[in-house]
């Protein structure tokens, strides 16, 4: 997880099309200047964060159906709930799965699991759209291929 | 059985918190109601899944940008309900 740079999944587990169902793993690391104002001697990553690495995840799944030539954009989310804290040095387990494929938008049900326990979980929505640029398109392929996106499943840049 | 504008209209009742008796037939999603493309996702996304079909919502969004339709053609409810009919008649032929 780079917190900094809001990269906020670091692998991808797994990933299936046909069960509509993708994994990745993200460690929360153990220093961060968020930490500094979230909380003073009670370090938790923020709430907004663990939504944003569900939405992230989910975003992995939407691309493969996709195939890359559209890009989702987070619209809408439901029934978020977080659960427990999210403490420095846990390893995440990040759970997407796909809902509803509707025209011009997909929902996915998601959540965060550390060690077998949920820790939060949300539904997301998110509109779909043309990428913006190019640039923006090729810079997407190259973090996929980064975060181990089925390589089967990544087209060439360009 | 409740009719495609029953189900529809308890639809956007429920979630978009507008009382069941302000929706009627005659109403405009957009104008009348209020919701906007945000709400109408929600929207979408039930319909589509209470009726087993594909609301065509770029399609139809499309036309109306491009001045190939208006917007009372899909969104006044009771020809919504026509257009949701007709999916389910394709999706059943």
């Amino acid at each position: 997880m780079q917190i900094e740079v809001f990269i906020l999944v670091d692998r991808i587990r797994s990933l299936s099309i046909e069960d509509g169902l993708v994994q990745c793993d993200s460690a929360v690391p153990v220093d961060s200047s968020i930490y500094l104002g979230h909380f003073p001697g009670h370090p938790i990553l923020p709430g907004v964060l663990l939504i944003e690495s569900m939405a992230q995840t989910a975003g992995w799944l939407i691309l493969a159906h996709t195939k890359f030539e559209r890009f989702p954009f987070l619209s809408i989310v439901n029934e978020a709930k977080l659960r427990d804290f999210v403490t420095p040095g846990m390893q995440l387990l990040l759970e997407a799965r796909l809902l509803h494929e509707g025209s011009g938008f997909f929902k996915t049900s998601n959540r965060v699991l550390v060690d077998g326990k949920v820790k939060c979980e949300a539904e997301t929505t998110f509109r779909v759209m043309p990428f913006p640029s190019p640039v923006f398109r090729e810079n997407v392929i190259a973090q996929a291929r980064r975060v181990g996106f089925p390589a089967e499943l990544v087209p060439n840049a360009g | 059985m409740s009719t495609t504008f029953d189900t529809v209209a308890n639809i956007i009742s429920e979630t978009c918190d507008i009382p069941r008796e302000n929706i009627k037939p005659e109403s405009h999603a957009i104008d009348d109601l209020g919701i906007d493309s945000l709400d109408f996702l929600d929207i979408a996304f039930a319909i589509d899944k209470a009726f087993g079909i594909k609301l065509p919502l770029e399609q139809w969004t499309q036309e109306v940008n491009e001045g190939k339709a208006t917007t009372e053609q899909y969104f006044v409810l009771q020809n919504l309900c026509a257009r949701i009919d007709e999916l389910k008649a394709a999706k059943g032929a």
